[in-house]
């Protein structure tokens, strides 16, 4: 620099060369930074593979309800790569309790406020009004909280039909929320199960905004996105998810929908099942028998 | 955390606003970046000449905004120290992830734009300035180039008029890409639209001009200096085109919504006629958008029997009026699409915090930042016009040591 601040006049032609002298060095060191910063920050490599792989199978190997035969005859090439899980929520079969909401909380230590699962009650009027809650996700059941009880003297009717539906993160298959994610912290395994790097979320909510039913929130105490991983601690060490475990319905039903012989893969060839927000195209693996078109 | 007050049936998950004030900020400030860029390029591209007064201003406010815009976004993160993740490890697939790069390419072409602009009085200062110090600030800020001749003066010109020619896109692009952040949210059917990066840009541009012509205005009668009404005028004859476009283009976003009545209206409606009422209909439509349109309107049809004093109020008037307009709809977007909950059934009210990293305090603080640049700009780079308009106190009495080459002569 000395050198230059001498010169009184610099011509554009020596300054560039300067300039691209520097710039090589910025970019060669800039990319070592990069690098560095790229491999601490990725951890273990292995994993990224995995998850990249994860990705592509689950969207060739859709296990959507047509192909459960399809599946069955490549069984021995499905068998190797491990199972694609799947979920089933029997509307006509759950009755409200909230045991699973409990269940998820203490499994999953879920924030107050929030949920990970949640039970929605339907209640019908013969006027046509719907009522729909869900007080505190349904943790406490709903025994005092029956709209009907609740209801303006005018209306006076008692409802004439009523469900509840279960909720949880429908694991889609084309997720809006993997694709909004900024950083790639929003990822999908090999089994089809959609997790959050809870070490690489920046924490913008983008995926919140992105995800159609509700099952995202920014955990208040670590800043991150949160949801339903479908007990993947548990899951993946050969037990069901909590909820499933608690449900005394057995309105949750969940396995390898790649395995022909599972409870789950007889249950979708036995049923018509629907997906929340069909019209969205997220492709949901989180499939309900007994879904009413009121239920959104 | 918030205990929002809900109406409805609202999923458990969405009885809380997610993103808050500062997203409403950012494309506020982005937006007036685009503006402003797009305002001094009129001048320095398409040659309107009227434009001269304030195309530097301009530039300039492009670049304190610029400086400014990812604070927002850093002060609403739950992990800001992760944010560089957004380049290290972008996702290809996340309309987000496209920032920093975007954000990147276009603050350099500014820079670069702005030192080329800047380029002759920067050398001509670094042998003139008044202080030993500023001298050297000068001559750094002049990356050591000190050669002014013609030829030297004429390539600057050309480089300019070609970062000008992709800065116009790259400022369109920066702040279309902020509306299709929304845009292309399906789940939510307040922003789902591919009309919101159009909107988003036009009422960008709207913002941009009405700062520009605001702050141009305060500044000159601030400083009992005259306005060049011919300036005003054609700011205002800008702000009236892009504002008619603007508004009818959300009018029909509006409308299409309404006479569609898809699965959604049901829900749309009551958000616009409850919600939203007052903030989309009274202060966006009615004080935002017609009054301004009627004053610019009337401003540019009359500009010769309305004298020209009067013409600046109404610009000043309507520049304000816009600036609320332009902050309305970031905030009815914004805000609007979280007001009510994807079950379709239910509402939540947002409430304002005044302490804590996202309140209002920390909006208006973070508002008010940009301001500070200019006034730091305006220390070290003349705003309002080239050397001739130097406040002399900045300059040394004594002749220069030297000065660099004989172009320099005419400045003195
Ligand atoms: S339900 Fe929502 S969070 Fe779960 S995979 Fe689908 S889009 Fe993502
Ligand atoms: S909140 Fe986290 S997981 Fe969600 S989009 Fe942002 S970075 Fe990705």
């Amino acid at each position: 620099m000395t050198t230059l601040w001498n010169k009184p006049e610099i011509s554009r032609r020596e300054f560039f060369e300067k300039c691209a002298e520097a710039g090589a060095k910025t970019f060669v060191f800039g990319g070592l930074v990069v690098t560095t910063a790229n491999l601490l920050l990725a951890q273990d490599p292995e994993d990224v593979r995995a998850r990249a792989e994860g990705a592509v199978e689950s969207r060739l190997h859709d296990t959507g309800l047509g192909d459960v035969r399809a599946r069955a005859e490549g069984a021995p090439k499905e068998a190797a790569k491990g199972p694609i899980y799947g979920f089933v929520v029997d509307t006509m079969k759950c009755i409200g309790c909230g045991s699973c909401v409990r269940a998820c909380r203490d499994e999953n230590n879920v924030p107050d406020g929030f949920c990970r699962t949640w039970v929605e009650q339907y209640t019908f009027f013969p006027n046509g009004e719907v009522i729909v809650n869900s007080p505190s996700g349904g943790a406490d059941g709903f025994g005092e909280d029956l709209p009907s009880r609740n209801m303006p003297e005018e209306l006076g009717q008692l409802p004439v039909r009523g469900f509840f539906v279960p909720k949880l993160c429908n694991h889609c298959i084309n997720t809006p929320c993997i694709q909004v994610c900024p950083v790639g912290a929003s990822y999908v395994t090999r089994e089809g199960v959609v997790l959050i790097d809870q070490e690489r979320c920046i924490g913008c909510g983008y995926c919140v905004q992105a995800c159609p039913f509700g099952s995202r929130y920014i955990n208040p105490q670590t800043n991150t996105a949160d949801k339903c991983t479908w007990c993947y601690h548990r899951i993946t060490k050969g037990m069901v998810p909590a909820c499933v475990q608690a449900c005394p319905a057995k309105a949750r039903i969940f396995g390898s929908v790649s395995d022909p012989n599972s409870e789950i893969s007889q249950i979708l060839a036995n049923n018509r099942v629907q997906v929340l927000k069909s019209y969205l195209g997220t492709n949901p693996r989180t499939r309900y028998i007994g879904l009413d078109s009121e239920v959104m | 955390m918030h205990h929002y007050v809900t109406q409805g049936y609202v999923l458990p998950n969405q009885a809380h606003i997610y993103w808050t004030m500062m997203i409403v900020l950012y494309p506020y400030i982005t937006g007036i970046v685009a503006g402003a860029f797009i305002i001094s390029s009129l001048h320095h591209v398409f040659d309107r000449d009227e434009l001269k007064p304030v195309s530097r201003f301009a530039m300039l406010m492009a670049l304190a905004f610029l400086l400014c815009a990812p604070l927002p976004l850093l002060a609403h993160l739950g992990h800001p120290e992760r944010a560089l993740n957004i380049m290290f490890t972008p996702n290809v697939t996340s309309a987000m992830a496209g920032f920093g790069f975007i954000y990147t390419i276009y603050l350099l072409i500014l820079v670069v734009e702005i030192w080329l602009l800047y380029r002759v009085d920067i050398v001509f200062l670094a042998s003139n300035a008044k202080s030993e110090m500023m001298r050297r600030l000068y001559w750094i800020l002049a990356l050591g180039v000190t050669d002014i001749s013609e030829e030297a003066k004429a390539l600057d010109r050309k480089v300019m008029l070609f970062l000008a020619a992709i800065g116009v896109p790259a400022a369109c692009f920066l702040h279309g890409y902020v509306g299709f952040l929304f845009g292309a949210i399906k789940a939510n059917p307040w922003w789902a639209s591919p009309l919101m990066p159009v909107i988003f840009l036009l009422s960008a541009i709207v913002s941009g001009i009405a700062m520009v012509m605001v702050c141009y205005l305060i500044v000159q009668w601030f400083n009992k200096r005259p306005v060049d009404s011919e300036c005003t005028q054609s700011m205002m004859e800008s702000a009236w085109y892009f504002v008619m476009v603007d508004v009818a283009l959300e009018g029909l976003e509006l409308l299409n919504h309404a006479y569609m009545a898809n699965h959604d209206w049901d829900i749309m409606k009551h958000l616009i006629l409850d919600k939203l009422l007052v903030s989309l209909f009274v202060v966006q439509f009615l004080i935002g958008s017609v009054v301004p349109f009627l004053l610019l309107g009337a401003a540019v049809v009359f500009r010769n029997r309305i004298p020209a004093g009067v013409r600046n109020v109404m610009g000043f008037v309507s520049g304000i009026l816009l600036l609320v307009q332009v902050l309305a709809m970031r905030w009815n977007v914004v805000m609007g699409g979280q007001m009510f909950s994807k079950s379709f059934r239910g509402f939540l009210d947002f409430q304002i915090d005044i302490y804590g990293r996202e309140g209002l305090l920390a909006v208006l603080f973070l508002f008010t930042l940009p301001f500070v640049a200019m006034l730091v700009f305006s220390r070290v780079l003349p705003l309002w016009g080239p050397i001739s308009t130097f406040p002399t106190r900045w300059l040394r009495d004594k002749p220069p040591e030297y000065v660099p080459l004989k172009n320099l002569t005419k400045f003195k």
